[in-house]
């Protein structure tokens, strides 16, 4: 089973219908990108994954985003946990105020995880990912006491997952306002992944950065596709042919056509795909 | 532009002169350290420690009292928890508090107080002024709040926490700063007032024991000394203005100071 189900997902803001009757599954394991057009709806369709668009006035949701086969517009669902289980990055990176450290450990002390449980997360996620080979030119963790030290851990582990560690090692206290754009971000992954969640969902997260952050983002998110289901909305159509292995595609508010990213890219089906793709349409 | 400026750095620079020379004077160590002997107004020794501590206990308490009550509100004027339409009226009823005359705060503070049985004290000093002070409180404090990045929250709220979690963690640190800022500035309000501890604080020549006892204050102090014939009395006047000034001058260098501290990890 699928892990992100939609069915005839449709929102409204007012009478505007900015998504219309989408159904899709989205594939586990791997990076789904949703391109189109600016305005055709790609982040709102994204942000309906975490319900963040909930915190739109005057908007209408009909239809079902089932998650682990949970319908997550059931008024009982548990958005709080929901949340927790779907990390999201956004355009612009935005760290908390507060430093570098304080932003990963961030979720966890909100959800109020203690030392175990923290050690849990990281071990079994250690299983999929070992540290070790997250860490550049050979270069050995630092050796630390993970009983005493599980936030400390945690804080590099996380850090190390988002490709940041070894520029911030020495300045974790430090304000996170005076990293560079491009450490922002890989910041805002750490502090997404380190709440341990199952769906990274990700809005332009590179339109703000520089190339060669922008390389660094979708290189981490290459490694991570492996543990996660990665969900990434673009508009630059050379990024989707780097990083996607499945993609979905929208135009004005419309799914016109998805499926995986070889076959979308070499024989799309849709006369308007065939144009964007070959950018008669932008 | 440079006009105006000029404008308002001569008013300031008038103000300071004619108190510095007219107050300068008479201000004397005796002046902060001795509360009024017999015939202080007549002009025999002593000095408005009464009043120097009086007023300092009547803006730290009112600010205190304000805070407690104005944070909240100020949190509250989000649109995630008044909505917009509720936030609206309640911003306008802000502001129109605010543009209340002090004297009106006074009038209505006595009223309750004689309903209430109580008479001029300091209590009712702080009650009456912390009235005049959270509007200003509240009003400032929620503008900078307003400024959050909406997009800051989102990212709170992505990570699975609530919005008393977001309030409290992250909206509260991006807008501390703003928050000092507004504390002080209701202070600064405060500690100048007349009109409105005019009825209900009272005036004595002794620093106050308990919430009960009545308490002078340096703007009354100021009022009432300027207002003699004697020339010396007038003077010190002038000089109670003087050191006014200088509390009020040093409450705003510590708030610029404190919400730069503040403000290391803010978000622009």
């Amino acid at each position: 089973m699928p892990h992100i189900s939609l069915s005839n997902l449709t929102i409204a803001y007012g009478n505007h219908k900015v998504l219309q009757d989408i159904t899709v599954d989205i594939p586990n394991g791997q990076i789904t990108v949703i391109i189109g057009p600016s305005g055709c709806g790609k982040t709102t369709l994204l942000k309906s994954l975490n319900r963040l668009v909930d915190l739109y006035e005057e908007i209408k949701v009909e239809g079902e985003v089932r998650i682990d086969g949970v319908n997550i517009y059931d008024p009982k669902a548990d958005i709080l946990a929901l949340r927790k289980k779907v990390g999201f990055l956004s355009q612009k990176p935005y760290p908390l105020p507060m430093s570098i450290r304080d932003n990963i450990t961030f979720g966890p002390r909100i959800h109020g995880m203690n030392g175990k449980e923290l050690l849990g997360q990281i071990q079994e996620l250690e299983k999929h990912i070992p540290i070790d080979s997250l860490c550049p030119n050979g270069r050995q963790k630092e050796t630390r006491s993970r009983k005493t030290h599980e936030m400390a851990y945690l804080v590099e582990y996380y850090l190390r997952l988002a490709g940041l560690w070894d520029e911030v090692q020495e300045r974790l206290h430090d304000p996170a306002t005076q990293l560079s754009i491009g450490q922002q971000q890989r910041l805002a992954l750490a502090r997404a992944l380190a709440v341990e969640p199952e769906v990274i969902l990700a809005d332009e997260p590179t339109s703000a950065l520089d190339p060669i952050s922008a390389q660094l983002i979708e290189k981490q998110f290459k490694i991570l596709k492996n543990h996660y289901t990665i969900v990434v909305v673009t508009h630059i159509l050379r990024q989707a042919r780097r990083i996607a292995d499945y993609v979905i595609f929208l135009y004005l508010g419309e799914l016109v056509e998805h499926g995986p990213a070889e076959q979308f890219f070499s024989s799309p089906r849709d006369e308007r795909t065939r144009a964007y793709i070959s950018g008669e349409i932008s | 532009m440079i006009a105006s400026i000029t404008l308002v750095l001569c008013v300031l620079a008038g103000i300071l002169i004619v108190i510095v020379m007219r107050g300068a004077s008479s201000l004397n160590l005796a002046m902060i350290t001795q509360t009024p002997e017999g015939g202080y107004y007549l002009g025999k020794g002593g000095g408005i420690a009464n009043a120097i501590v009086g007023s300092l206990y009547l803006a730290f308490g009112a600010s205190l009292l304000s805070f407690l009550f104005g944070l909240p509100i100020a949190f509250a004027l989000q649109k995630e928890y008044l909505g917009r339409r509720l936030a609206r009226i309640t911003r306008l009823s802000l502001d129109i508090l605010w543009g209340t005359p002090s004297i009106v705060y006074g009038a209505f503070g006595f009223i309750i107080m004689v309903y209430l049985g109580l008479r001029a004290s300091l209590l009712g000093g702080i009650i009456t002024l912390s009235l005049l002070m959270l509007p200003i409180m509240i009003r400032s404090i929620e503008e900078v709040i307003r400024m959050t990045p909406p997009e800051l929250k989102e990212i709170s709220y992505a990570l699975g926490t609530t919005r008393i979690e977001t309030t409290l963690t992250v909206v509260l640190r991006q807008a501390l700063p703003g928050i000092v800022t507004g504390v002080l500035l209701a202070f600064g309000r405060g500690i100048g007032d007349a009109a409105s501890i005019l009825f209900t604080a009272g005036y004595t020549d002794y620093i106050p024991r308990s919430l009960f006892d009545p308490v002078a204050s340096l703007p009354l102090a100021v009022f009432f000394q300027v207002a003699t014939p004697i020339p010396e009395v007038q003077q010190r006047a002038y000089a109670s203005a003087l050191i006014l000034l200088i509390i009020v001058l040093l409450i705003s260098l510590g708030s610029r100071l404190l919400s730069r501290r503040c403000s290391k990890h803010i978000v622009r």
